[in-house]
């Protein structure tokens, strides 16, 4: 299991390698000239070559890939043009490792604008899961109990309706009539736990957790459903009941101790993506978590921001898929042998 | 009925058989009508005797069986009749009842142990569950059950292999395994629902021989669902023949294997592999398929399959169901057939061909 584990992990580094150069090949293919993004519109030239030489866009792809990759192993300073870092030794930032680059935009290492976005998107991640894992799975099981009864065809029409509804509109109206007209929760603002204490910073969570929620919510009511409807129908759901077993205990130790091997893997890469940003909530509720901060650094043209942000969603989906293996290995012991 | 862990012991044996079915429909109401999977069957059974019921896929073998079990129960099934098991009414009692009397009175074992067992579970969890369910005893207690059983059934080293998973037995011993499960609680009646099917050859015959002894040590009653003549004639006691739902032929085992009177016994017949004929032999397949359960043919329910039509005359075949009636060699033997004849029939077309050297005597 170790020596599976070790091999995971190295594997997931070398994707993870494979991935910045891609990334990194793709911007620099690009028509769009980065340093003219970087400096700004009215940017006279001789201030884009400059631009272009604290960034390092002026070296060879390999070379600046290699310093990128140096910078994540042992830290680099920026700006990245040795001449110009004797030549102004004030303007000199200071990257440690693991240094995933310097955002000319936002005149800050990509460490810090990640330090700063990610306790937002973490903390709206981790209720969004909560709710929906708790609701989903619940929701799936009663319908799954209940199947083809009036519950059922409840439970599975309004996940369906909630899961044809986009996220920005379950967004805005909950904002709007929750929120505002309603007034049940504050006009969402994210509240650190430093500042407002647990209480206050899930209060404010609410509204974008549930927003974020919804949809997932919806698909994992969908799956669970399935799921249990699957394992009941398995052979040795037949042998539990006919040892005599209770309902409760055919329903949990057996049927759902089966379906949950899926649900686990989906649940791995759910989690990942979200951990990851989610764009379209944090947006709506004006949260400057990662997902929002990915978006303007696309808009922007902010290479060392996405590289740093797409390596970082792709180390959390190889760490999720790594975390998921293992837990087959408790959740199944047919493959802890293999 | 109060006490309801008494009642197999305080239930007094009323008259009739230990297992008495009457008439028993186990109808299923779907979108395109009525499937009448099993449709009136009648059969009895004492303790300490086998029957075995044999037919094609779809006959309702499994379905009769699974309704002495209750499984029916909260599905679409629509049963009626009756089900005595010990002078109990199986059919009546309430659903707690039922699932108090599962695994405990009534066992059942399964064709594919790989897939009747949990695969996330250990071996000796699965049969611990099983005593536990009926028995008020430690989780110790359970396991040295458990273990005894396993030895009991000839899993070797069975006090390690009851922490093993079901994946790592083989499928003999996966068979074994269940067999323990369905006996750690003493049932006085077993249903094996075509425990051999899925297990190779010599494995097969080291399970029937397993049944048959604990059979007798146990003294309990036992239905085995089988579509191999060769099983049924090592184990049964009295043979039940099923096609679309209903008894084609029932009589003690020997009867109906020497003397069948029922075209469709005789198909079955033909179509065993028979290991001394000669290679040019041909086996004789029964031609077309099992009818539709939802639309069966108004008559003998076997007519459009059958060779022997021609021999009745008429329409009576294709519009008239045969009651099932005495057979010619009498006893118990009865047969679902227009044919006259039969016996005559049989030892003049039929013995010839399955079996060449029992006509020259």
């Amino acid at each position: 299991m170790v020596a599976y584990i070790i091999r995971r992990v190295i594997v997931g580094l070398l994707m993870l390698v494979a991935m910045s150069f891609i990334v990194f090949a793709l911007f620099m293919k690009n028509p769009v000239d980065p340093a003219q993004f970087s400096c700004g519109k009215n940017c006279p030239p001789e201030r884009i070559e400059e631009t272009r030489q604290a960034l390092g866009y002026d070296q060879p792809l390999l070379v600046q890939w290699g310093n990128f990759a140096k910078g994540v192993v042992v830290g680099r300073e920026y700006p990245a043009d040795e001449a110009m870092r004797e030549a102004n030794p004030e303007l000199v930032t200071e990257c440690a490792a693991p240094c995933l680059g310097y955002s000319q935009q936002l005149q800050m290492t990509v460490n810090e604008e990640i330090a700063e976005a990610a306790p937002i998107s973490i903390s709206i991640a981790l209720v969004a899961v909560t709710i929906w894992v708790v609701f989903g799975v619940l929701f799936g099981v009663i319908a799954a109990v209940f199947k083809g009864s009036l519950v059922d065809r409840g439970v599975v029409g309004a996940t369906l309706s909630l899961y044809a509804f986009p996220t920005f509109f379950v967004g805005a109206l909950l904002i709007n009539f929750v929120a505002i007209k309603w007034g049940i929760f504050p006009a969402p603002g994210y509240v650190p736990i430093a500042e407002g204490g647990v209480g206050e910073w899930l209060l404010q969570l609410m509204l974008p957790g549930f927003t974020l929620a919804a949809v997932y919510m919806a698909g994992y009511v969908r799956m669970t459903r399935a799921f249990v409807l699957e394992s009941m129908s398995e052979d040795y759901i037949r042998t539990a009941k006919s040892k005599g077993l209770k309902g409760g205990k055919v329903l949990f130790k057996h049927a759902l101790r089966a379906a949950l091997t899926p649900l686990v893997t989906m649940f791995g890469l759910d989690v990942a993506a979200v951990l990851g940003g989610a764009i379209i909530t944090e947006d709506v509720f004006n949260y400057y978590g990662l997902g929002k901060l990915a978006v303007t650094a696309n808009e922007t043209y902010d290479l060392p921001t996405i590289v740093g942000l797409v390596l970082l969603l792709g180390a959390l989906v190889i760490i999720a898929n790594i975390i998921v293996d293992v837990l087959y290995a408790f959740i199944d012991p047919r493959v802890r042998v293999a | 009925m109060t006490d309801l862990s008494k009642t197999p012991e305080t239930t007094p044996a009323r008259d009739g058989a230990f297992l008495s079915v009457q008439d028993l429909k186990v109808h299923f109401s779907t979108s395109d009508g009525i499937v009448k999977a099993t449709d009136g069957l009648t059969f009895e059974l004492e303790r300490g005797k086998t029957l075995g019921i044999v037919g094609e896929s779809g006959s309702g073998k499994s379905v009769s069986s699974s309704a002495i079990m209750g499984l029916h129960r909260g599905t679409n099934a629509i049963l009626s009749g009756q089900i005595m098991l010990d002078g109990v009414d199986l059919l009546k009692v309430s659903n707690e009842d039922m699932r108090r009397r599962r695994g405990r009175d009534v066992a059942m074992i399964f064709q594919d142990p790989l897939s009747a067992m949990h695969p996330y579970y250990t071996v000796g969890n699965q049969i611990m569950e099983a005593y536990q369910v009926h028995n008020d005893v430690s989780k110790k207690e359970a396991r040295t059950r458990a273990i005894e059983m396993l030895e009991r059934v000839g899993i070797p080293q069975p006090d390690r292999r009851v922490d093993d998973y079901p994946h790592q037995f083989s499928g003999g011993m996966r068979q074994r395994a269940m067999i323990a499960m369905g006996l750690i609680n003493n049932p006085s009646l077993l249903i094996a629902d075509e425990p051999t099917t899925a297990l190779d050859v010599t494995v097969q015959a080291q399970i029937l021989d397993l049944l048959q002894d604990l059979q007798r040590d146990f003294d309990a009653a036992i239905i085995i669902i089988t579509h191999d003549l060769g099983v049924v004639a090592e184990m049964a006691d009295d043979v039940l023949v099923m096609y679309a739902g209903r008894a084609v032929e029932y009589g003690p085992c020997k009867e109906i294997l020497t003397n069948p009177e029922m075209p469709y016994t005789w198909g079955l017949l033909s179509s065993v592999p028979d290991l001394t004929a000669s290679t040019e032999a041909k086996l004789i397949p029964i031609r077309g398929n099992p009818p539709s359960l939802l639309n069966p043919p108004p008559g003998c329910a076997f007519e459009p399959r059958c060779d022997h039509v021609a021999k009745v005359g008429g329409d009576l075949c294709r519009t008239t169901l045969p009651d099932l009636t005495p057979a010619h060699s009498g006893g118990n033997h009865t047969k679902r057939c227009h044919i006259k004849n039969a016996d005559e029939v049989y030892e003049a077309e039929i013995l010839p061909e399955i079996a060449p050297d029992l006509v020259e005597d």
